[in-house]
């Protein structure tokens, strides 16, 4: 077995070291009826090649997104993700090393945690930023669980506009812990009326921008609100490379600010693994879930950084910890870092910009082919269509015909009456060519 | 004998049999006195730059990069009208970037300061830092897997619901149980989807309100209460005995109509195998509760005997444990947690169900004919993560994966027996599962402690043990050397430890007190971070006002 460097006769000479003479000695704490006795119902080891072959069958059943027109987001988008990135992430040093325990000698993880931190502070207009969580979703369960530490009230209140499986996160969640929450109404529009559930009782207000349709909300008024009740406002996005052109939700007054970063560094993956952003109110620090990197000194007075505050973590706290999380997202936060260390601030609204100018050019196509209605008044590069047919019947059609045309939101959101509902993104990676062949193929289904 | 690197200087005649094994070097020694004296990282020559040679100082990101560089080439979009609903960002973020060649360089020289299982032996017990094989990055790499969105139609992915299938019947056989969630996203993610199937199963019997005690046992991972307490339970400890096992008896009599589970790690974190874990599985279900056990330290026995069989009713599986796949500096991880017949029916959404011709991914609760409890994550989980394990799996096949827990746990007991007469072993000197618990009496009266000794391993080379886990031994040093160690490997590994012990008990503290001298770091003031925290650069306040 290639992996493995012990020869038999290693093994003789370590069993006859350690004074036994079979390792099932050593396995002699298992029940005996319960020790196998023949290798389980598997298949055989294999070499590199077949190995090779059997997932390279498997993976040519799917088709990639850079394979064909590609419009799907809904959560995950698709962008180009420069070289120089996955060479990085595949450095060993980042690759097989662990969690930071060791500071001395994982410096340069630790360094990168705490750039990553000021990034997505910066981003998101926070004070603090935590070292990532498993992804955007369930953040926002965290997100949840922590404004209910701060406020000491066990109620929220989701937006119609936020990711239904989000919603169903922090449901899940919430059910659990025996908790309130309020969900609106699935809000096309972007017009719902959050502020009227904002009263005295509500720990929370989960709004998503752009939400799950596409709308780009203001959140100063909903913050202002929560405010006066002494309530929070969690602000979630779905899509990062927003906010390089949108207000951050800080400036608008959200005091917990969580988020998917896949879009920067990271791959489509079929949904995992992903990055989850965190930032919220220096004032709420203690609250926070997650590892946290901060800056101090060596014994030589020389800059290093550590894992800090880790009394609020499980390691420490165990049942009065803040968050059971702990393994998290490390080496899709080292992507995110290096990816937005090449973009800079110029890079980034750049990147906006076109994402943006995309939609806008795809929308107005889209809207002049019959049987098709964009609903919404604004958006940054996703938004949704009403279409004449019911969309996943189309979806499907489409996808015969060689284009990935988006999210029916009937997948999202079964049985609330949205059928004929279409989730469609555009970013940098489309082509004219690509929505000529869009608005063809939508011709031909509906 | 060792040469001057204090590495063998011929391998036939290495090893903890060597009677010089453990004198060390005092050449080597004197050299490393020097350097301490110095006592600085800048040493007795020091450079204009501060770096040397290889060892690079790297500035932040924010100290170096430019407000108007970037290294992505992007050209700026046509004129066009902007739907933004008038909220445009009017202020600058602040995000410097680098150029290309730049950013190589400076994420190169951050790599360089990291130890990683490919620098050295990575002996963090209860973490299973084995070999990460490069097969499996190139696997998880195929644009079937890494380039497909998670909601493209299904019969566009239907490879990619294929490989999910495969790898849950993998784990469904290697541990004899009924059904698999694959969505969390880490092993605490694992624990948290099992305890909530064990929720629901409780709240489906009608009990939600009486059963709400969770035994944990206080060897157990810090994530087990915090798991526990996350979704309302109370945590009742389970003390540690002498002998480092959980005993039934000290179970069934904190057992009653209120304990809905047992959160119960085996082998167990003091590096043995529970040996009455079936009667302990048999106390718990005529209770009416549920077993719950962490997985964490399934290396040991894949292949050797099925969680099922001992009657556990949920376990998580680390992927990035036992299955190899990346720790990649914390993370991302994947936390699949199996289940008996009896939570199968709670398995949240989503799931792949093989159908007649084709694989279905159901999504909603609503869909399922079963029971899900809800939702663990947006999507399907760690796609990127499955794909490794799968490669892992296939490469080792039934017989590869049976020899390495074998390898493992070798590896571990070698080890013991190579420092049992100079360290101290708590639970006395008896076998062990894939790692070996030692505790810090051997330590008495040298003034060095179990950090120091970590240190000092820094200084030789390795990466240190697990410290002061699990908290039921004084001073714990838990060593897990996994089965990708060679015997020379090991040999040298038991030859250093056998030096060190013996310098603290011959006195030579300065040697691990002030360690590490060799790190690209001495040793770090993690009280000053905790006291007032820096989370993140701001920049320099300007001349004037910081003259005032």
């Amino acid at each position: 077995m290639r992996y493995l460097p012990l020869s038999d006769t290693d093994r003789s000479e370590m069993l006859a070291r350690i004074g036994v003479k079979h390792v099932d000695e050593l396995f002699a704490d298992v029940p005996k009826n319960l020790l196998l006795k023949e290798p389980v119902d598997l298949p055989r080891r294999k070499g590199e090649l077949d190995v090779e072959r059997i997932l390279s069958r498997m993976s040519a059943k799917n088709i990639p997104a850079s394979s064909v027109p590609f419009f799907v987001g809904a959560g995950a988008y698709k962008h180009h993700v420069p070289a120089t990135v996955d060479h990085l992430i595949q450095r060993s040093e980042f690759l097989t090393s662990y969690t930071p325990y060791q500071p001395e000698i994982a410096q340069g993880t630790l360094q990168y945690l705490f750039e990553f931190q000021t990034q997505v502070a910066a981003l998101t207009g926070m004070e603090v930023a935590n070292a990532s969580m498993y992804d955007g979703s369930t953040g926002t369960g965290e997100a949840v669980l922590m404004a209910h530490r701060v406020t000491k009230r066990r109620k929220a209140v989701l937006s119609g506009g936020l990711h239904p499986h989000y919603a169903d996160v922090v449901r899940t969640l919430s059910e659990m812990s025996s908790d309130d929450v309020v969900t609106m109404a699935p809000d096309v529009a972007g017009a719902e009326d959050i502020l009227s559930q904002i009263d005295d009782s509500v720990s929370c207000v989960v709004v998503q921008s752009p939400d799950v349709f596409g709308n780009v909300r203001d959140l100063k008024p909903i913050a202002d609100k929560a405010h006066q009740h002494g309530a929070l406002l969690i602000a979630v996005f779905t899509e990062v490379v927003s906010l390089g052109l949108l207000k951050s939700p800080g400036s608008m007054g959200a005091d917990i600010v969580v988020g998917e970063g896949q879009s920067i560094g990271n791959a489509l993956n079929f949904g995992g693994p992903y990055v989850g952003l965190f930032a919220t109110q220096s004032k709420f620090l203690r609250q926070m879930p997650g590892r946290l990197c901060g800056e101090t000194v060596d014994a030589d007075g020389n800059r290093g950084f550590v894992l800090t505050l880790s009394t609020r973590e499980q390691h420490i706290r165990r049942d009065k910890a803040t968050s059971n999380i702990c393994t998290n997202s490390g080496l899709c936060s080292l992507a995110f870092t290096i990816h937005m260390t090449l973009l800079g601030e110029a890079g980034l609204s750049r990147l906006a910009r076109i994402n943006h100018a995309n939609a806008v050019k795809l929308a107005d196509q889209l809207s002049g082919v019959k049987g098709v209605e964009v609903l919404n008044e604004t958006f940054f590069n996703e938004f949704t269509l009403r279409l004449a047919k019911p969309a996943a019947e189309v979806v499907e059609r489409l996808a015969e015909k060689g284009v990935l045309a988006g999210v029916p939101v009937s997948r999202l959101l079964p049985g609330a009456g949205l059928d004929n509902l279409l989730l469609v993104a555009s970013t940098e990676v489309n082509t004219d060519d690509d929505r000529a062949a869009f608005c063809a193929a939508l011709k031909e289904v509906l | 004998m060792l040469n001057r690197q204090g590495r063998p200087s011929a391998p036939q005649a290495h090893g903890v049999s060597d009677p010089a094994a453990g004198m060390g070097n005092q050449a080597a020694r004197l050299q490393g006195d020097a350097n301490r004296a110095a006592g600085s990282t800048a040493g007795s020559h020091p450079t204009f730059t501060g770096n040397k040679a290889l060892a690079q100082i790297e500035p932040l990101l924010f100290e170096i990069g430019r407000y108007d560089t970037t290294g992505v080439d992007l050209d700026e979009p046509e004129d066009f009208k902007p739907r933004l609903g008038g909220l445009e960002r009017k202020e600058p973020i602040g995000l410097p970037g680098l150029s290309e060649p730049e950013t190589m360089r400076h994420y190169v020289r951050l790599s360089q300061q990291n130890y990683g299982i490919d620098t050295g032996l990575f002996p963090l017990g209860s973490c299973t830092m084995k070999h990460n094989a490069r097969l499996n990055e190139r696997m998880a790499r195929l644009p079937g897997f890494s380039d497909v969105h998670p909601l493209q139609p299904v019969s566009t992915v239907q490879g990619a619901l294929e490989l999910m299938d495969e790898l849950g019947r993998y784990l469904i056989t290697l541990t004899n149980m009924t059904a698999v969630a694959l969505s969390p996203k880490a092993g605490a993610h694992g624990e948290l989807c099992g305890m909530m199937a064990i929720k629901a199963a409780i709240e489906a019997k009608g009990e939600g309100a009486t059963r709400n005690v969770v035994l944990v046992p206080d060897s157990a991972h810090g994530t087990n209460p915090a798991t526990a307490a996350l979704i309302g339970f109370k945590v009742k400890p389970v003390p540690a005995r002498e002998d480092g096992w959980v005993h039934v008896e000290d179970v069934k009599e904190r057992l009653g109509p209120d304990v809905a589970a047992i959160m119960l790690t085996n082998p167990n974190t003091c590096g043995l195998f529970e040996p009455q874990v079936a009667e302990i599985a048999k106390a718990i279900h005529d209770a009416g509760a549920y077993f719950y056990c962490d997985g964490a330290n399934f290396n040991a026995i894949v292949g050797k005997a099925k969680p099922g069989d001992l009657g556990v009713d949920a376990m998580h599986i680390n992927l990035h444990k036992t299955f190899s796949t990346p720790h990649g500096g914390g993370g991302p991880g994947s936390g699949p947690v199996v289940l008996s017949e009896r939570l199968a029916p709670f398995a949240p959404v989503p799931f792949v169900r093989a159908g007649k011709d084709s694989f279905e991914l159901v999504e909603q609760a609503s869909d399922a004919a079963e029971k899900p409890f809800g939702r663990m994550t947006a999507f399907h989980g760690q796609m990127g993560m499955y794909v490794r394990a799968l490669s892992y799996m296939l490469s080792h096949g039934s017989d590869g994966m049976k020899q390495a827990s074998e390898d493992a746990v070798l590896n571990a007991n070698y080890i013991r027996a190579g420092l049992a007469d100079l360290m101290s072993l708590p639970f006395g000197n008896k076998p062990c599962m894939h790692e070996v618990l030692f505790d810090d009496a051997w330590l008495k009266d040298t003034g060095v402690t179990t950090l120091d000794v970590a240190k000092a391993m820094i200084d030789e080379g390795y990466h240190p043990m697990t410290m002061y886990f699990p908290l039921v031994v004084h001073g714990a040093m838990l060593i897990e050397p996994t089965e990708s160690e060679s015997k020379a490997s090991l040999d040298l590994f038991i030859a250093m430890l056998r030096d060190l012990a013996m310098a603290a008990k011959n006195g030579d503290k300065e040697r691990f007190t002030g360690a590490p001298y060799h790190a690209p770091r001495r040793r770090l003031d993690e009280t000053r971070a905790a006291r007032s925290p820096v989370l993140k650069w701001t920049p320099p306040a300007p001349v004037a006002e910081a003259a005032e």
